[in-house]
C-alpha cells in the first residue's frame, strides 16, 4: 500500500500539521519507507491472539466520584499564549 | 578527601553524613562543573540558585539527623519531567516558555528524599530519537571520542543530555525516561549505568507523555549501587497515575549481595544479529563467562518474535504519540502561530512548533489509526506485542534473567546520522522488546570497542524483579571492572 502525496496531505490535515506543498513528495517517500518496513508484521501468525492492551497485569482502581482538585483558573491558564480573564482565546469559531 | 566530582551517590551519602563534606560544598563543585560542561550542550536550563538553596536546606536536615536517602545529592533532570516554576521544554519549540505550575511525582519523590536539582537536561524532541539529534536546543556531544579521532560523537538518545552529563561529571546522577531504549542506549554510548524499571514502578504523572503504554522513568548513574539507591527514591505508588502499581518499594541496595550462585541466566539466540561488530559479540561472550565464573548457570533460550519488536514498536509508539501530542494546539500553553481560523491556528502552530522527526511520527501514528487502517496496523501490532510478551514469559519459566548486548554498535559521529529514518530506529533493536513487554532492564558499562569507545551489556528481568536485575548487574559490574573515563571532563 503506497503512501502517496495526496494521502500525506490528507493525513497531515487530520493531524492538524501544516506541511508545505514542496515538502509533500519527500515526506511521502520517508513515510512510505517506514510503512513498508512495518508491513513485515504480516508474517506473524496472530490467529487467536488477544491484543495487548496493558503493559502490566493490573485492574483499574475505583475512586469516589468527587472533585478533589481545581479552583485555580489563573494557574491553569498561566501558560496560555493569549489568556484573557482566566479564559483561553481562539480565533472566532462561530459566525 | 578526593575530588568531590568523583564520588558516587553511595560515597557522597556517607561523606555527607560523616560531615567530611557539606551539601553546599558538593553542590558548588557541581555548579562549577555544569558551567564547565557547556561545550557539550547537555543542559537546556541551569538552576544554580535553586540548587544552592536546596543544598543549604540539606545541610540543615543532615545537622538535625533527618537526612533522606538522596540528601544533598546533585542531580540533573531530563527536561521531560515537569518541574514547578522551572522551564520545561521536552526539547521542543512548541513548548516555548512553558513553566509547569506543578511538580512531576518522580522529581517530587527525589526532592522529598533530599535531592538537589542542578538543571534540566537536553533530550531528543519529545524523547523521539536515538542520538539526541532532534532537540530544538541542538545536539548534545558525547564526552567520549574515538582514539586518535577528534570527531564529535552522539551520546545516544533520547536521554542524551542525561547520559553525557553523568559521564562528564556535570551531575552526580540524572533522571531519564525509556520508551524504546532511551535510558539504556545512551547509558551504553557514554559508559554509564542506566536502568529502565518495570512499567508501573515509577509514576508517569508530570512526565511529558510520548507513548503512554511504554514510557517509564529510571535512574542514570555511574554505578549499579547508585542506580539501586536512586530507584528506591523515585519509585512508588501514585494515585495520580492510573497505571502506577500499588506494591511496596523494596530496599534495592540490600539486593546487591554479590552472590549469584545458581542464578539462571538466559542467552537469547535471536539477539545475535547480522552485521553486529565483532567487539560486541566478544563482549557478550565475555559477559557470559563472567557470570558463569561467579556460579551462574547459563541457559540458551529463544525469543522467536524478537525481530518483530521494532516494527511493532514503530506502530504502537507513533500511534500513542499522535494522540498524546494532540494537546499542543497553540491555545493552552507554549508556542502559538496565529491563523485566520481555528484550524489554521492549529496547523500553523504545529507545523512550526514540531521538528521533522516528531512530525513524521505523528503522521505515521495518525495514518495507522485512521479509518480503514486501524485493524491492519494498530490492532495487528498489539497482537504481535502479546506474542513478544509471551516469548518472555516462556523464557522466564526457565531462567531468572536474560543477558544481551545493550546496543548493536558503539556511539557514532554527529555527522554520521543515517539519512534513512529506519536505519536510525535499528539502534534500539535490543532495548525495544522490554518496553513492549513492560519488563525491567539495565545497561552496564562492560568494555570497549576497537576504537576505545564504551560498550554496554544488558540484563533483563521479570516484571517487578528489579532486585534480581540489580544483583546480576552488580555481579557483571564487579567482574568487568570498567574504569574507562571520557576525554571530556567537566571541571
Amino acid at each position: 500500500m503506497a503512501l502517496d502525496k495526496e494521502t500525506v496531505a490528507k493525513v497531515a490535515h487530520l493531524a492538524r500539521i501544516k506541511v508545505p506543498e514542496d515538502r509533500l513528495d519527500s515526506l511521502a517517500g520517508e513515510l512510505d519507507g517506514i510503512v513498508n518496513w512495518v508491513e513485515q508484521l504480516g508474517e506473524v501468525d496472530v490467529e487467536g491472539v488477544a491484543p495487548m492492551t496493558s503493559a502490566v497485569e493490573t485492574s483499574l482502581r475505583w475512586r469516589e466520584d468527587k472533585v478533589d482538585d481545581g479552583g485555580y483558573p489563573e494557574k491553569v491558564t498561566a501558560n496560555a499564549p493569549d489568556a484573557q480573564m482566566n479564559f483561553y482565546t481562539t480565533p472566532k469559531v462561530v459566525e | 578527601m578526593s575530588d568531590p566530582l568523583d564520588l558516587t551517590i553511595a560515597e557522597a551519602r556517607d561523606a555527607l553524613r560523616a560531615k567530611k563534606i557539606s551539601a553546599v560544598e558538593l553542590t558548588d563543585a557541581y555548579i562549577k562543573a555544569v558551567e564547565a560542561a557547556r561545550p557539550l550542550n547537555c543542559y537546556i536550563t541551569e538552576t544554580a540558585e535553586q540548587a544552592r538553596a536546596r543544598a543549604e536546606a540539606s545541610d540543615k536536615r543532615i545537622a538535625d539527623g533527618k537526612a533522606g536517602a538522596m540528601e544533598g545529592i546533585p542531580l540533573g533532570i531530563k527536561d521531560l519531567f515537569c518541574t514547578e516554576g522551572v522551564l520545561t521544554t521536552a526539547g521542543s519549540h512548541i513548548l516555548d516558555g512553558f513553566k509547569p505550575p506543578y511538580e512531576s511525582t518522580v522529581t517530587r519523590n527525589l526532592f522529598d528524599a533530599g535531592a538537589v536539582m542542578l538543571g534540566k537536561l537536553n533530550l531528543d524532541e519529545f524523547a523521539m530519537g536515538s542520538a539526541n539529534l532532534t532537540s530544538h536546543y541542538g545536539p548534545v556531544k558525547n564526552p567520549w571520542k574515538r582514539r586518535d579521532d577528534d570527531k564529535d560523537l552522539v551520546p545516544g538518545g533520547s536521554s542524551g543530555g542525561s547520559a553525557a552529563a553523568v559521564a562528564a561529571r556535570a551531575c552526580l546522577a540524572a533522571t531519564g525516561t525509556d520508551t524504546g531504549g532511551s535510558i539504556r542506549q545512551p547509558a551504553a554510548f557514554t559508559g554509564i549505568t542506566g536502568l529502565k524499571p518495570t512499567y508501573g514502578r515509577c509514576s508517569r504523572w508530570g512526565i511529558v507523555a510520548f507513548a503512554s503504554s511504554l514510557d517509564q522513568a529510571g535512574p542514570m548513574t555511574r554505578t549499579v549501587r547508585d542506580a539501586a539507591i536512586m530507584l528506591g527514591a523515585m519509585a512508588g505508588f501514585d494515585p495520580k497515575d492510573s497505571t502506577s502499581v500499588d506494591r511496596p518499594v523494596p530496599d534495592y541496595e540490600a539486593a546487591l549481595t554479590g552472590d549469584i550462585k545458581g542464578l539462571k541466566v538466559g542467552v537469547p539466540k535471536e539477539y545475535r544479529v547480522d552485521g553486529m561488530p565483532a567487539s560486541i559479540d566478544r563482549l557478550w561472550q565475555q559477559g557470559i563467562d563472567w557470570l558463569k565464573q561467579q556460579g551462574a548457570e547459563i541457559v540458551d533460550v529463544s525469543l522467536p518474535h524478537t525481530k518483530y519488536a521494532l516494527p511493532a514498536y514503530y506502530i504502537v509508539a507513533p500511534a500513542e504519540a499522535s494522540s498524546n501530542l494532540a494537546r499542543y494546539d497553540g491555545v493552552r500553553y507554549g508556542l502559538r502561530v496565529e491563523g485566520e481560523s481555528l484550524n489554521e491556528l492549529y496547523e500553523n502552530t504545529r507545523g512550526e512548533g514540531f521538528g521533522e522527526e516528531v512530525k513524521r511520527r505523528v503522521l505515521i501514528g495518525t495514518y495507522v489509526l485512521s479509518a480503514g487502517y486501524y485493524d491492519a496496523y494498530y490492532l495487528k501490532a498489539q497482537k504481535v506485542r502479546s506474542r513478544i510478551a509471551e516469548d518472555f514469559r516462556k523464557a522466564y519459566e526457565q531462567v531468572d534473567v536474560l543477558l544481551t548486548p545493550a546496543t548493536p554498535s558503539a556511539a557514532f559521529g554527529i555527522d554520521e546520522e543515517p539519512s534513512d529514518p529506519v536505519q536510525m530506529y535499528l539502534n534500539d533493536v535490543f532495548t525495544v522488546p522490554a518496553n513492549l513487554a513492560g519488563l525491567p532492564g539495565i545497561s552496564v558499562p562492560a568494555g570497549m570497542d576497537d576504537q576505545g569507545l564504551p560498550l554496554g551489556l544488558q540484563i533483563l528481568g521479570r516484571a517487578f524483579d528489579e532486585e534480581t536485575v540489580l544483583r546480576a548487574a552488580h555481579a557483571l559490574e564487579s567482574a568487568a571492572g570498567f574504569t574507562g573515563r571520557p576525554q571530556f571532563r567537566a571541571g
